[in-house]
């Protein structure tokens, strides 16, 4: 299994360079009475700046997790920073400068949703009240529910009510947005204004950590990746890091009589799980071979070479970088939608 | 982790943007006040309660000159002739049953109802500190215990007047004082019994703080209420009768009296004080260390 580490942190990531991490956790764990360990000796690092997907399936304890950082469950072991103070004793400090969305929206239902939001404000001490019906009105702007305002909450649909929630994170301007599963109840629509609202606020300056079971959905806004999966932090760090090293393929096309030869060919070069791959897309007189490059192996232009002095027939040549699903796929062993 | 080097004045301005303002506390009181009583199950509660008294009047009122007239428990005989008992007669009969049911339901609502809706974390989160939150909780569920027997004594007073007049009042020995002394009698009365009440709101905080389902809460304040009163009835258990919740809730009739014994109102009130010091601090012991995990 893979050891948790401590990321490379290239400068780019660090936004606001010499402040300390927005999120940072040591030996972080939660055993619940049941016995049962939820979260299991976390480091998480959260660099100033950053656009951190947290990523698990359902169950691997990402949102315990977030509870943790946000004061509401305590730790059984280790300890928690939030832009650089320590939670929960900072939690009256630090956490005006956090919005969050914890495992869904909640509001009273028989309210409207700017009485909502006018409760939420009224309940914090550090805001002015005399810009609240500002700040509510630009925050509805922001996730587009000006319209809906004064519709109660309990006839908003699920979409709605998800971005009610996102409105009264936004209710002020925030140094660290935490959103646990922002996308839920959203349709395709709904999903891409979060994913540009999550751009948006990076533009801004915030940190942002967002967490999903749903891979695709937040990947491409990501600058940096941490992988949960049943309670601990199998992998965390830049993003495009984690997609580099490992789980690079090279996948060749070629015709059906030399299947063998091309087999052979990659074999020789030291990429000994060459195989043909059969449910890959494409003719059927086009079959398609698979090899991973591990890290000592040639570079990919000296397998396209090698394979054409062996007289392979290449109909196409590619190296596929994995997906954040197929690492994780190949760190666990099983699918990323699998509740435990 | 790398020391930061924010510029001072930087720092200040952020801690100023951060810091928290003056009355900031009152503005969630006032905004918690509002949801409690604004809501609307609350309201219907309150509205029951109302129609007591205005119920209680019109019987005694239709039934006057019948031969069913002056039967009753005490206080109800005496409404006929001075509208003023409506309001004593009234929170006699509410006191047993009613008044403890609208006010567990209140005060069991109180945290579960906020952790059950989830709107729990997100004041967590705000942040409102878990003490003030409690402390904020606390004076909502009072102030609508407060509505509760203001609802029924305003209401019992108007009905009272409008169907029987207001006169000169009869006490229990006999003795007759002037209107305006008795208003302050009955005044006392309601005063009393709104203060009965507080050691059953702490009670019903405090289960408020233990659990996610509000109706769980809400049944545990009142069979607390009914289970202390039936102990009270049982002669066999009078070494504990007077710690119990319920036993002095009847005292309020020695407001009555000529000379009212102050030494019995005290004894009640310190049994409420010494409920609201137990529960209250049980409440904030739990809330103050408790997972939110809703």
């Amino acid at each position: 299994m893979t050891r948790t580490h401590e990321p490379p942190q290239p400068a780019a990531a660090e936004a606001v360079p010499g402040a300390p991490a927005a999120v940072a956790t040591r030996g972080l764990t939660k055993r619940f009475a049941t016995g049962q360990v939820a979260v299991d000796g976390l480091d998480l690092h959260v660099p100033r700046g950053a656009v951190f997907g947290f990523l698990g399936p359902n169950g691997s304890g990402k949102t315990t997790t977030i509870r943790m950082l946000l004061g509401l469950v305590r730790p059984t072991a280790g300890t928690v920073h939030l832009l650089g103070e320590p939670m929960p004793d900072a939690a009256a400090r630090v956490l005006p400068r956090v919005g969050a969305l914890v495992e869904g929206p909640a509001f009273h239902p028989y309210l409207s949703g700017r009485a909502n939001l006018g409760r939420v404000d009224a309940a914090d001490a550090t805001t002015d009240p005399r810009t609240r019906a500002r700040r509510v009105e630009e925050a509805l702007e922001r996730v587009g529910l000006r319209a809906a305002g004064d519709k109660r909450y309990r006839q908003y649909s699920l979409g709605m009510k998800q971005r009610l929630g996102l409105a009264a994170a936004l209710l002020r301007p925030r140094d660290l947005l935490v959103l646990d599963e922002p996308t839920n109840g959203l349709d395709p629509q709904g999903t891409r204004e979060v994913r540009h609202l999550v751009r948006e606020l990076a533009d801004g300056g915030a940190t942002v950590l967002v967490s999903s079971h749903l891979l695709a959905e937040i990947e491409q806004v990501c600058t940096h990746v941490g992988i949960m999966g049943r309670g601990r932090l199998l992998l965390q760090g830049p993003r495009a890091e984690l997609t580099a090293r490992r789980g690079v393929h090279a996948v060749v096309r070629t015709t059906p009589a030399h299947v063998e030869a091309g087999l052979a060919e990659l074999r020789r070069l030291g990429l000994p799980d060459a195989r043909a791959d059969a449910r890959a897309p494409g003719p059927a007189d086009e079959p398609t071979l698979v090899a991973g490059l591990p890290d000592d192996a040639p570079p990919p232009q000296e397998v396209a070479a090698a394979l054409v002095r062996a007289g392979v027939d290449l109909v196409a040549f590619d190296v596929r970088r994995p997906s954040l699903e197929e690492v994780f796929v190949e760190l666990t062993g099983e699918g990323f939608d699998v509740a435990r | 982790m790398s020391p930061a080097d924010v510029a001072a004045p930087a720092r200040a301005a952020e801690d100023a943007r951060y810091a928290p303002r003056r009355g900031a506390l009152g503005r969630l009181l006032r905004s918690e006040l509002r949801l409690v009583l604004g809501r609307r199950r609350n309201v219907v509660l309150l509205v029951g309660l109302a129609l007591v008294p205005v119920l209680l009047g019109l019987v005694l009122f239709l039934t006057r000159d019948t031969a069913l007239a002056g039967q009753g428990p005490p206080f109800v005989t005496s409404v006929t002739s001075n509208g003023l008992f409506l309001v004593v007669a009234s929170l006699f009969l509410c006191l047993p049953f009613l008044l403890p049911l609208t006010i567990g339901i209140a005060s069991g609502d109180a945290v579960a109802g906020e952790a059950a809706a989830g709107t729990l974390r997100y004041l967590l989160v705000v942040p409102v500190g878990r003490t003030r939150l409690l402390l904020v909780k606390a004076c909502a569920a009072l102030a609508f215990a407060a509505a509760a027997v203001l609802a029924i004594a305003v209401v019992g007073l108007v009905a009272g007047a409008v169907l029987f007049g207001l006169g000169d009042l009869t006490l229990l020995s006999g003795d007759t004082i002037p209107l305006s002394a008795g208003v302050l009698r009955v005044a006392g009365v309601v005063a009393y019994v709104g203060l009965s009440m507080t050691g059953l709101v702490a009670v019903g905080l405090f289960f408020s703080t233990l659990t996610e389902v509000p109706v769980g809460a809400m049944a545990a304040t009142v069979v607390v209420a009914v289970v202390s009163s039936v102990l009270g009835q049982l002669p066999q258990l009078e070494v504990i009768h007077p710690y119990l919740l319920t036993t002095h809730w009847f005292d309020f009739a020695e407001m009555l009296r000529i000379r009212p014994d102050g030494g019995v109102l005290a004894e009640g009130l310190a049994v409420q004080a010494a409920w609201v010091a137990v529960f209250g601090s049980l409440a904030w012991a739990r809330f103050t260390t408790a997972d939110v995990s809703s």
